[in-house]
């Protein structure tokens, strides 16, 4: 089924009108789901003024001022690292739901390894702990494209099922004498050592900023995605399966292999999002600290339209919108789930071009009647 | 292609021969020693009309025997490759396996095995309904990813309607919101030609975050508006006195009836009917049902409209059916798990329904050998329904086939 989807994906990046389809539709979309979001809260009780409130800061919370910057990196960084993994997945034609489970071995993987290397310096200490929360990310992912490439096991029901599963696994292990802190009865990890920390970036202007060196992870990880899959033979392989797994086999593309291989590259990447979370902002593991976060990537990697540049918009702007949610909360005392639809009508009409064209005509003229005339 | 699939076939038969195998050891090795005494499985109360003995199995002679009854099933499996009876030498496999572990696990104790069985029919419904609400929109080649979100929408609207206007309009809500949903699906995928899977995450997501946010926007400070009331228990009259049958059966709510009524309904109405015989053709080979004169569009549309009513009602069950209150998030995966059985019932609703139970089960299980204290951590107890369902839809999956057009977009020429 998520053939289908790649193909709606990749006919609509190389449609026509790519400056429309790239920054109309998705301002438009921005602005339809807003107002949509104002509709809802009005219909709960909320009056005008508090309203107004809570947009400002909305705005406030995500870019205005250099903290909410910060913050809205911060937590656009985890969402793009994982988004850029679900994309993947979607250009080989699988559709991983189990980004979530991914995050949280990958994050409990980083958290073992950093307190194991507490005596190391941190030029080892830090690439052991990501590069270990990687691994095991890819291979808790392997594992549903092992099962998909031996048994035919569809990905969509066993990524699932490991996500519930890695739920109890986290539980189970962090109570655990090698990963429970010390002195603790309650399901905690031990603290990540300074040596495996991902730095703060911004201390030296004010201790409370915590945009930390996972922006910079996510930023390489956008060019590799970038090259894996457009630049790489392993990428050439994966979009052709994605595409049409006939054919591919036919051209002699080991099917089973790439399942495995495409599975094990989403499932490191939604890992390095976990190592990032516990490295770079929680600095421990507990029960339920992955967050949603990679639910939330499905959505990003959609938004993003499975093009990891797209991918680190729809992060950022999805960052954005939580770390404004939080502002938006304090201030204005509205409930942060109102971000949950305000995202949910985003990727509804970004989806559906034609919903946004009939509801906002403007901009949009030039190219119907270019239609009209062919 | 054929040898592909054999190859395939083969490997599958292989992988559960070593499965069944390996089973049969873990069994022999683990529980054996532990198994002293005879494990005691209450089947009636002293209340009954009818009670009937307990069953008293002796621990170590009967765990003996499975495990050598899983050998010689593995062993099978993988020298002959029988595939015709994979799906169930692995089938009767996990069975006794099961069987199995609860004697080890009721060594020298005992346990109400009716209670368990009662409580597996409660908790399979909304799962039932989960998945019988996916075989209706996939066989007509929409698929519903969204099952999650209408489910989650039919308690909210259960528990908000329930505690105006008392449970009956509950229900008559909640089964009327899940229908809205279900057409805006329809709507999305049909007119608007939207990816089905993103239209099935939005759905979730939107769900999700609205009533996440009128649950702690209003309900924290309303909560008259969340305080339904609970559909009781209806005994069948006689029936419901039969030994353990009569309480697992006959003695539910209103949702477990409907999850069965309706299994049946769909069942009549996909084989047995033209116009579900209509809705097949147009999952099949939308283009020729569309060239004979069957509305395509139409025929979407109304069925994944159905789909959205059935999840509606598999919804009020969490309200409407169990607690009575609305919580965030409360549907927690069981709409995929809905997913899980559809695929595993073969596109079928009694093969839908029959997963759901095993799902049940399973949940059940892990609820109940919690309060047995068995040295097993209850964490991976918890694990079990779930790695089952990994090992079932690995070990049947080759022989499930969706609907050929389902998931395609269909465009009218």
């Amino acid at each position: 089924m998520s053939t289908e989807m790649n193909q709606a994906v990749q006919g609509r990046l190389i449609g026509r009108n790519q400056i429309e389809d790239l920054v109309l539709v998705p301002l438009y979309a921005l602005v339809a789901a807003l107002f949509l979001g104002a509709l809802v809260m009005i219909a709960t009780g909320v009056d005008l003024s508090t309203i107004g409130q809570s947009f400002i800061a909305l705005v406030r919370g995500s870019v205005g001022s250099l903290n909410a910057l910060s913050e809205t990196l911060t937590a656009a960084a985890p969402l793009v690292l994982a988004g850029l993994g679900l994309a993947l997945g979607f250009r080989a034609g699988l559709f991983n739901i189990g980004a979530e489970g991914q995050v949280i071995m990958g994050g409990l993987a980083a958290v073992v390894a950093g307190v194991a290397m507490a005596d190391m310096p941190a030029v080892i200490a830090l690439p052991a702990a990501i590069i270990a929360g990687a691994l095991a990310g890819a291979f808790y992912a392997g594992i549903a494209g092992w099962l998909r490439a031996a048994t035919g096991a569809h990905e969509v029901i066993s990524t699932i099922m490991l996500n519930l599963i890695s739920y109890r696994l986290l539980d189970y292990l962090l109570r655990t004498p090698l990963i429970q802190k010390e002195g603790r009865a309650d399901p905690i990890s031990k603290s990540i050592p300074e040596a495996a920390e991902l730095p703060r970036l911004l201390t030296f202007i004010d201790p409370n900023l915590r945009l930390h060196a996972g922006v910079f992870l996510m930023l390489a990880m956008v060019v590799v995605a970038y090259w894996l899959l457009f630049r790489s033979k392993m990428g050439f392989e994966f979009r052709a399966s994605g595409e049409n797994a006939i054919a591919a086999r036919f051209a002699g593309i080991n099917a089973g292999l790439t399942i495995v291989l495409a599975m094990a590259v989403a499932g490191a990447l939604a890992g390095l999002a976990g190592a990032n979370q516990v490295l770079g902002v929680l600095g421990r593991a507990t029960p339920g600290f992955s967050a949603g976060i990679g639910f939330d990537a499905i959505a990003v990697a959609l938004l993003g339209r499975s093009h990891p540049v797209g991918v680190l918009f729809a992060g950022v702007l999805f960052g954005a919108l939580e770390a404004g949610g939080r502002q938006m909360q304090v201030d204005a005392g509205v409930s942060i789930d109102l971000i949950g639809i305000i995202q949910a009508l985003i990727i509804v009409f970004i989806a559906a071009p034609l919903l946004v064209k009939a509801i906002f005509p403007w901009g949009f003229r030039r190219t119907r009647s270019k239609e009209e005339e062919v | 292609m054929t040898v592909l699939l054999d190859k395939a076939r083969q490997r599958q038969t292989r992988v559960t021969g070593v499965a069944l195998i390996a089973l049969g050891v873990l069994i022999a090795v683990f529980f054996a020693p532990d198994a002293t005494g005879s494990a005691t499985f209450r089947l009636s109360r002293p209340t009954d009309v009818w009670p009937v003995p307990n069953l008293v199995v002796p621990g170590g002679p009967f765990i003996y025997v499975v495990s050598a009854l899983l050998a010689f099933l593995g062993a099978r499996q993988f020298l002959s490759g029988a595939a015709k009876w994979s799906a169930l030498s692995l089938g009767i496999g996990l069975a006794i396996a099961v069987a199995a572990f609860l004697v080890w696990a009721t060594a020298g104790k005992s346990f109400s095995l009716t209670g368990m069985l009662q409580a597996s029919i409660v908790r399979a419904v909304p799962i039932a309904l989960g998945g019988l609400a996916g075989v209706l929109s996939e066989r007509v080649a929409v698929v519903n990813i969204g099952i999650e979100g209408m489910l989650l929408a039919g308690a909210f609207t259960g528990a908000l309607v329930g505690s105006l206007a008392g449970g009956v309009a509950g229900l008559a809500a909640a089964v009327a919101v899940g229908g809205v949903f279900g057409f805006v699906l329809a709507a999305l995928v049909v007119t608007y030609r939207m990816d089905q899977i993103i239209a099935g995450v939005f759905i979730n997501l939107f769900v999700l975050g609205l009533t996440s946010y009128i649950s702690s926007q209003v309900f924290q400070e309303y909560r008259a508006l969340n305080n339904a009331p609970v559909f009781r228990t209806i005994e069948v009259p006689f029936l419901s006195d039969i030994p353990v049958i009569g309480p697992v059966f006959f003695n539910q709510n209103i949702f477990v009836y409907g999850a069965f009524i309706l299994a049946g309904l769909a069942t009549y109405y996909l084989f047995h009917t033209r116009h579900g015989l209509r809705a097949r053709a147009v999952g099949e080979h939308p283009r020729a049902a569309d060239t004979l004169g069957i509305n395509v569009y139409r025929t979407r549309y109304i069925n994944v409209t159905v789909a959205g009513m059935v999840a509606g009602f598999g919804g009020a069950w969490f309200t409407l059916g169990s607690v009575g209150r609305f919580d965030e998030g409360m549907t927690g995966g069981r709409g995929y798990i809905g997913l899980a059985a559809m695929i595993f019932g073969r596109w079928h609703p009694v093969g839908a329904l029959l997963a759901a139970l095993v799902f049940g089960f399973a949940d059940s299980l892990q609820q109940k050998l919690a309060l047995l204290r068995t040295p097993i951590p209850s964490e991976f107890l918890a694990m079990a329904p779930y790695v089952a369902t990994i090992v079932v839809v690995a070990g049947v999956v080759g022989r499930a086939r969706a609907p050929a057009a389902d998931g395609k977009p269909y465009v009218k020429e």
